[in-house]
């Protein structure tokens, strides 16, 4: 008897976003755990008891725990090939993975917490939409622009959503949102972001939908 | 057929871990390349390739493939000899996972370019301890992630992925940044290992006879060469 998936999530991060868009996609049913980045539950004993690296997002399948929302998703893909989120050309393959690494390695880092932090109290609250200009700017503009504009379809990488829009969509929407980052000079990420939010799976796992969204209209 | 003939050519900079990464995975693979060194921002050569300008960045025939990870996974299906990743799903998810502990969580906060920013936003003496902290957080996660699977390597007793990331990880963070590997002793007697392997070897060996500018590399006392 297979139990069910666990997913520790927080509503907020764009790591976790990734993952629940691939559950969704493949029709996974999974148990929502929350984990509070804000308060710091990725650092309380009983989380990293079950997870010692003390990551977010980290998935539970029976005996095993695995973080990182590459691993993971890589993981799922290989378990469950239902609604394949790699293409099997490979060189259209390498690019969704390009794009990921460059969303997961040159964005996403450089806007976390820790270092948004960091840069507010050491440098000023006005130099952090500064610096998350310059590095966003810098993937998108220099990279995901340039790279995507002979491969683009309806979605990044053709026609079907893979690899490369799970990891854009919750970036681009977590730039959009937390940041009021302006878009307009991406037209081909713009495209892409008004395609993402008529998918039901992207929607399905926005920040807002999940159960640990704040209810009231206060902020954390 | 003359496409298979014609040799891989990889642009790469001798001194970044992530193009080391993939001449490491070239070389196990015994994949023949022409390596083209890129030391400059914006090399013409490299942009007409590769519009991104990015390096590592690998050229196989009509595909151009850059970012490191998507090299090496590249090259596993392409070229399946020497496999970088175990069978068992678990161990090669670990591998994955150690990956991109070091390409997300490590390689950018203390790449070059970010830490010489840091000093100029913050400040000088804010370059190294902005290294070594992010640095010394990724470890943490890697001695815990790896301590039930390592044997002679991080995930067992041959070189896979994880281990061509944390070669050169391993490499900069006691030799560029001085971090204090006390807490770490198994990630320390890995890279005691990888130091006697003759294919990790190598790579060190290529990446010093580079004529490069070492001085941008040298973020401790500025008198230390």
């Amino acid at each position: 008897m297979t139990s069910k998936l666990q997913l520790y999530s927080f509503f907020m991060s764009s790591c976790s976003f990734r993952v629940r868009i691939a559950l969704n996609l493949k029709g996974l049913d999974y148990e929502y755990k929350a984990i509070n980045l804000f308060k710091n539950e990725q650092s309380h004993p009983e989380y990293l008891k079950m997870n010692p690296i003390g990551y977010v997002p980290a998935l539970v399948d029976g005996d095993i725990v695995l973080a990182d929302s590459f691993a993971i998703i890589l993981y799922l893909e290989e378990k469950h090939p239902q609604h394949p989120l790699l293409p099997r050309d490979l060189a259209k393959k390498a690019i969704n993975y390009q794009v990921a690494n460059i969303v997961a390695s040159s964005i996403q880092p450089l806007l976390a917490l820790p270092v948004m932090n960091y840069i507010g109290e050491n440098v000023g609250e006005d130099a952090k939409i500064q610096w998350v200009y310059k590095h966003a700017a810098k993937g998108f503009a220099a990279a995901l622009e340039i790279l995507l504009k002979d491969h683009a379809g309806k979605y990044a990488t053709g026609d079907e959503i893979y690899l490369a829009d799970l990891f854009l969509a919750p970036q681009i929407i977590s730039l959009k949102e937390r940041f009021n980052f302006d878009m307009s000079d991406y037209p081909l990420l713009s495209r892409l972001c008004e395609a993402y939010k008529q998918v039901p799976a992207i929607q399905k796992a926005l920040p807002e939908n999940q159960p640990d969204f704040p209810s009231t209209e206060g902020k954390i | 057929m003359e496409e298979e003939n014609q040799a891989m050519k990889l642009y790469s900079h001798p001194m970044s871990s992530c193009s080391r990464r993939v001449r490491l995975a070239l070389y196990l693979k015994g994949l023949k390349y022409e390596c083209i060194n890129i030391t400059g921002v914006g090399d013409p050569e490299l942009l007409k390739v590769n519009p991104m300008g990015y390096v590592p960045a690998l050229v196989d025939g009509t595909t151009v493939v850059s970012d490191s990870y998507a090299i090496l996974l590249y090259l596993e299906e392409k070229y399946p000899q020497h496999a970088l990743l175990p069978q068992d799903i678990i161990k090669k998810s670990i591998n994955y996972q150690a990956a991109s502990i070091v390409s997300s969580s490590i390689q950018p906060l203390q790449n070059t370019t970010l830490v010489h920013y840091i000093g100029e936003l913050v400040s000088p003496d804010e370059k190294l301890p902005w290294a070594q902290n992010h640095i010394r957080k990724g470890f943490v996660a890697l001695e815990k992630l790896l301590a039930n699977h390592a044997g002679k390597y991080a995930t067992g007793d041959e070189i896979y992925l994880a281990d061509l990331y944390l070669t050169f990880q391993l490499d900069n963070a006691i030799n560029r940044f001085k971090l204090d590997m006390t807490e770490f002793p198994l990630l320390l007697k890995l890279y005691k290992v990888y130091c006697q392997t003759p294919s990790i070897q190598q790579i060190f060996a290529e990446s010093s006879q580079q004529q490069i500018d070492k001085s941008l590399f040298n973020f401790t006392k500025p008198q230390e060469a």
